[in-house]
């Protein structure tokens, strides 16, 4: 646990200017095992505040505790080889291998090269990166790997506690959210005690069990579950930086309760014009590959050949049927039918839903997910089935 | 042509000596001007003296050094030893400003990782910042390579042998074949120093190759090396003989 005492750091001000405060009597907790996120416009003192913790910034009043010890007074080098440190960039030493970057900390802690490397090795197999990758230099990697063998250096000699200063932020949208999801999966195995600073407030609500908002000037705004912060936003700060959307975004954080599915008929891939037409009556028909997995619809009107890839409609997102009522409702919207297609944990069809009986269950007054989600929980946060929304393309 | 074979011993011995009184400076300076630009670098106030201080010490001319040094030292006026210290602080002189341009080199961002790691000073100065210093270290180097062997034929003038004497030699006789002797064998053995240099730098920095031949140009780690080598390549131009 990492704990905040009314932690301020103020900067002195150029000759004749106030001094500036960076962070304003920050009180604050961040739980054993679950991912605190600090997330602000910049010049919110975020990561001024991360940088506190391993003490590469001294506050200026307040105490930082670490699993009930004082950080002030801990050794600062033996402090920050027990904190696992992951910035943007990756902060990689160029000149080392990235075997030998991931083996930093171990050997700092005094182990033997034989056994820092065996376990930097590992560390590499954790973060799905390849073996051939470690004789390599961190300049032949690309930015999504350089930041893969950042976490796995952070990894290595097994800290307790992780700061995490926008790793993920300089990375193209699509690696980045396959690194945030391969976290979240590593954070399930490893159950760290983390503090992730971001900007995003996207990527602080697809990672956090808090999210604290902070406002310029360093002043905490809210503290809340993500359900909580896009549910009921403390003022009018925190309800603009969350966004416009919340109110959809908030269902990802619902689980749709099982819904009445209505049997949509299929044809497999490569079937004929005849046997397409024949399979209904309707416009859109839902194609199944040999396994029973949804992909794509096509129009049997407009078939003149059999069905092949090429004719496959992809615009509809497919869910899983106990997924959360974004990803559901998500699914309903985007299927050219108007008909949202649900799979079961095997990517296998279960059946169809349309947009209006998603919102006709949401709207129940007693469906269970919605109280619980709109009264907060407990500290444990959100169950682990409602997080983020799971809706992938039909392909 | 015969003179240069009948001598070719002692062109060799003058040769060895030469290369002696350059080269063992050269290291001793490097290893004292490490810890000062070091210190320079990490007492931002105490920088000007260092760094200015150092940098005079080049000014004073070479032969009142040399003359100088047995009043200094208290040793004989024909010591090797006089060379040697005075050889030194020019060293010193040249290579103060490189390591501090050279430990400026290494990114900001690195040295805070290392620090955030839980590296303390000394280790983070050895362990990163040193080796990352190396391309700029290594231009620093050579330039004083260079500048060592040429001030050291000066020393033929108090007398003490190696290359240098057969240029006052080869004067004093009018004897061009001597003078040529003198001058290609301090252009040889300038040379022998840059390659060796240039070796070293090599061994040490194959990961700068990496980022040179990496495919990922836009990377900043390329982007750093390139810079380096634009500025080993301006300062090897810039030699300039005293």
């Amino acid at each position: 646990m990492i704990r905040f005492e009314g932690v301020t750091k103020r900067y002195a001000g150029a000759p004749g200017h106030a001094p500036s405060v960076a962070v304003d009597d920050l009180t604050l907790e961040a739980p054993t095992g679950q991912i605190t996120v600090l997330v602000g416009p910049s010049g919110c003192g975020k990561t001024t505040t991360l940088r506190m913790v391993n003490r590469m910034i001294t506050p200026t009043s307040g105490s930082i505790w670490l699993d009930g010890r004082d950080t002030a007074g801990l050794d600062e080098a033996e402090l920050r080889r027990g904190i696992g440190y992951v910035i943007q960039h990756a902060g990689l030493f160029p000149h080392r291998t990235v075997l030998d970057n991931v083996a930093t900390v171990p050997r700092l802690l005094g182990w033997d090269k034989a056994k820092a490397r065996a376990r930097a090795a590992e560390m590499l197999d954790l973060v799905g990166l390849d073996a051939a990758y470690a004789r390599r230099y961190p300049s032949q990697l690309s930015g999504g790997q350089q930041q893969r063998v950042g976490v796995a250096r952070a990894l290595a000699a097994d800290p307790p506690v992780m700061l995490m200063d926008e790793p993920f932020s300089a990375v193209d949208p699509v690696v980045r959210e396959q690194l945030q999801d391969e976290f979240l999966r590593l954070q399930r195995e490893l159950g760290k005690t983390i503090l992730f600073v971001t900007h995003d407030i996207d990527e602080a609500i697809k990672l956090g069990d808090q999210v604290a908002v902070l406002r310029v000037g360093g002043r905490l705004a809210q503290l809340d579950t993500p359900s909580r912060l896009l549910a009921d936003p403390v003022d009018d700060f925190v309800a603009d930086f969350v966004g416009r959307d919340r109110g959809y975004r908030a269902l990802g954080f619902r689980e749709a309760p099982p819904l009445a599915l209505t049997d949509e008929p299929t044809v497999p891939l490569g079937a004929s014009v005849g046997a397409a037409r024949a399979a209904t009556t309707n416009r859109w028909l839902l194609v199944v590959d040999e396994g029973g997995a949804p992909v794509g619809w096509v129009e049997p009107e407009r078939l003149v050949a059999p069905i092949g890839r090429e004719h496959l409609h992809r615009g509809g997102t497919v869910a899983r049927a106990d997924g959360s009522y974004r990803a559901v409702l998500d699914a309903a919207l985007s299927a050219p039918s108007g008909r949202g297609v649900l799979v079961d944990g095997a990517g296998v069809l279960v059946g169809t839903v349309t947009a209006n009986r998603v919102v006709a269950a949401m709207s129940r007054p007693a469906a269970a997910a919605v109280g619980e989600a709109a009264s907060g929980g407990g500290a444990g946060g959100i169950p682990e089935t409602a997080r983020g929304d799971h809706a992938g393309s039909v392909t | 042509m015969t003179w240069v074979w009948e001598h070719l011993g002692d062109i060799g011995g003058y040769a060895v000596s030469h290369a002696l009184l350059a080269g063992i400076p050269l290291l001793v300076g490097l290893a004292l001007a490490l810890p000062l630009g070091w210190l320079a670098r990490r007492f931002p106030r105490v920088a000007p003296v260092i760094v200015g201080g150092s940098g005079l010490l080049y000014t004073i001319p070479s032969l009142a050094l040399f003359i100088l040094m047995p009043l200094l030292l208290g040793s004989r006026i024909l010591d090797s030893i006089n060379v040697y210290v005075a050889m030194t602080i020019y060293t010193v002189a040249l290579l103060v400003r490189s390591v501090v341009d050279a430990l400026g080199s290494v990114p900001e961002a690195t040295a805070l990782a290392a620090t955030s790691m839980g590296y303390r000073r000394v280790g983070r100065a050895l362990a990163v910042e040193l080796p990352l210093a190396v391309p700029v270290l290594a231009s620093g180097l050579r330039v004083a390579a260079v500048s060592n062997v040429s001030i050291v034929s000066v020393a033929s003038l108090i007398g003490y042998p190696q290359l240098g004497y057969y240029l006052t030699d080869g004067y004093q006789r009018s004897f061009p074949l001597e003078i040529g002797v003198g001058i290609v064998g301090c252009v040889l053995l300038a040379l022998v120093f840059d390659l060796a240099i240039r070796g070293a730098e090599w061994a040490l920095t194959p990961w700068a190759r990496a980022a040179a031949s990496s495919s990922a140009a836009g990377s900043r780690y390329s982007a750093i090396a390139r810079r380096w080598r634009n500025t080993s390549t301006r300062q090897s131009e810039g030699v300039g003989a005293r």
